[in-house]
């Protein structure tokens, strides 16, 4: 027996829906099976807290007088792209801020950059935006600086090309004589450690591994406020292999997220600076899946036993694509605190946080259940395993020198 | 009860001698070895978290100066901003006392001050920059 989104909805509205987080799915699924489940529970909340590079914020700060066309501009003197309309800045996660010394001395530090001004303007912070422009007739202004609040900006967009990464691979560093510093965190010489990046079975997409219930249109939980999945994030790569139960055995499938800031909380909207490598921002995004009937009620009850990530060494493998992964192994043995590679012990961290991925699926649950929150019905599926859809390297061809 | 961390550095000749034993069985105080650093060519290098009475701690920490060791307090402090920790995990598998550590149920991370030998090693590999040094 098949419920719609229409039904759900209503059950929303009218106090009665049942909602259980991704975590508790698990314990339904295993009492009443897949059938019983999909009869008691109406939807499934997920979350997932981690570094998200592919994010940013399109801004509009409003037209000065005279006017100015910002061709340059920045924020707290970190460089926003200004190759859009007269007062459009679209400002990256990853820019660092101006006269940062980078990695001259290895590690640099990088202590701030993109994601920072984000946190920095969803907190209601002044932020200091200088501009300028060449000057045209219509446009005259050449130099701007002044205080901003995201309160008086005309729009503050989130606008994440990819978020959400469906699963992801296990960083280790195979050198023996040297740490490294990558986005993954600091990986010691000689499998000193293994990093990982999942918030496994609460994750969004790995509850929903042929995206059945997320596509365009989706409303989902982000950054403490509703948002949407406007399209499929960059690098969205849905025939990645897939374990028996469908889920992918590594980074697949990717969201593209678009949200209003103005109603976004910094709790879940964090600056990062990750040592020897940049800036960053860690993004919380949770989505709430109908459970339409028995398969999505066996998808949402995946366990973290059952999702498997390969090991990926980042000295050579990564950098140089050079050879296979090491190994695969299941999240709930990363969580123990270590895992096993050619036969040694390897203590894991992560960089994904599990308890705030938890957090955010209880928040998604809790505004369902106050009717706050209703389902969308995606208006366009994205790409899924059938699709041909694939990630392509790079395929590099010589520029030869023009001939005049 | 008082609890104070100090760095121990003894010069060579008194590496071999038991100084830290006597001073926790006469002195009564509870050790927590955070950090020991001893080669034959150097002199030795112990931070130390003892736990006893003022009045013995006081006393305890005098004998140890007369034996020849230098005893500093342990001056900077690492903290971390509660708030701003995000339990992400980055910072277990750099701290080398296990300070910050997982309680694997939760998966949420702690951090025991009182392991804490302010190395500051995790100050740059937090990526929210929680954890902070303090003077
Ligand atoms: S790296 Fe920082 S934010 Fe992450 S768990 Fe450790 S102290 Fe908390
Ligand atoms: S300073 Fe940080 S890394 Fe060093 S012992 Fe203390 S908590 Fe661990």
């Amino acid at each position: 027996m098949a419920k719609t989104y229409q039904e759900i909805n209503d059950r929303i509205r009218g106090g009665e829906v049942v909602v259980v987080t991704a975590e508790e799915m698990i314990d339904v699924v295993d009492e009443k099976g897949p059938a019983g489940a999909a009869a008691q529970v109406d939807v499934v909340t997920t979350g997932t807290f981690a570094p998200m590079c592919s994010s940013g914020a399109l801004i509009n700060f409003g037209h000065s007088t005279p006017r100015i066309r910002a061709s340059e501009g920045w924020l707290n003197d970190v460089p926003a792209y200004g190759g859009l309309a007269a007062v459009d800045l679209y400002i990256g996660a990853t820019a660092v801020v101006e006269g940062d010394p980078l990695n001259a001395q290895h590690p640099g530090e990088f202590r701030y950059g993109g994601g920072h001004v984000i946190e920095e303007l969803v907190a209601g912070k002044d932020v200091r935006l200088r501009a300028s422009g060449y000057g045209t007739d219509c446009y005259p202004r050449r130099e701007l600086d002044t205080w901003i609040n995201i309160q008086d900006l005309n729009e503050c967009t989130l606008l994440n090309p990819r978020n959400c990464y469906q699963n992801y691979s296990v960083a280790v560093n195979l050198n023996e004589e040297r740490d490294i510093y990558t986005y993954m965190g600091v990986l010691k010489r000689d499998l000193g450690n293994a990093n990982y990046c999942s918030a496994g079975q609460l994750s969004p997409l790995l509850n929903d591994p042929y995206y059945r219930t997320i596509g365009i249109g989706s409303r989902i939980f982000l950054g403490g406020a509703e948002g949407y999945v406007f399209w499929p994030g960059t690098q969205h790569n849905p025939t990645a292999a897939r374990a028996g139960n469908g889920v992918p055995k590594g980074g697949a499938g990717t969201l593209a997220v678009v949200g209003d800031m103005k109603q976004m909380d910094p709790q879940w909207m964090v600056g990062v600076s990750m040592y020897g490598y940049g800036v960053s921002l860690t993004v919380g995004i949770g989505t709430a899946i109908p459970i339409l009937d028995e398969e999505m009620a066996l998808y949402t009850a995946v366990k973290d036993e059952d999702i498997v990530a390969p090991i990926v060494d980042y000295s050579r493998g990564y950098p140089y694509n050079e050879g296979g992964p090491l190994g695969y192994v299941d999240y709930k043995r990363l969580r123990s605190g270590s895992i096993q590679i050619n036969g040694r012990e390897v203590p894991t961290g992560s960089l994904s946080s599990y308890p705030k991925a938890r957090q955010i699926a209880g928040i998604l649950k809790d505004w369902i259940q106050r009717g706050e929150f209703l389902l969308s019905e995606p208006v366009q599926q994205i790409p899924s395993a059938d699709s041909g859809v694939s990630f392509k390297p790079l395929r590099e061809r010589p520029v030869q020198p023009e001939v005049s | 009860m008082a609890t104070r961390r100090v760095v121990l550095r003894y010069p060579r000749h008194l590496i071999d001698e038991p100084v830290v034993s006597h001073l926790v069985k006469n002195y009564d105080l509870e050790l927590n070895i955070l950090r020991a650093n001893i080669t034959p060519e150097s002199e030795g290098l112990l931070v130390v978290g003892l736990e006893g009475s003022e009045e013995n701690l006081r006393q305890g920490l005098a004998w140890t100066r007369d034996q020849g060791v230098a005893v500093e307090p342990l001056e900077r402090d690492v903290v971390r901003d509660e708030d701003r920790c995000n339990h992400c995990g980055a910072c277990l598998t750099i701290c080398p006392t296990e300070a910050l550590y997982r309680e694997v149920a939760t998966q949420e991370v702690h951090f025991d001050s009182d392991r804490c030998v302010a190395c500051e090693l995790c100050v740059p590999a937090c990526p929210p920059r929680a954890m902070k040094v303090e003077f």
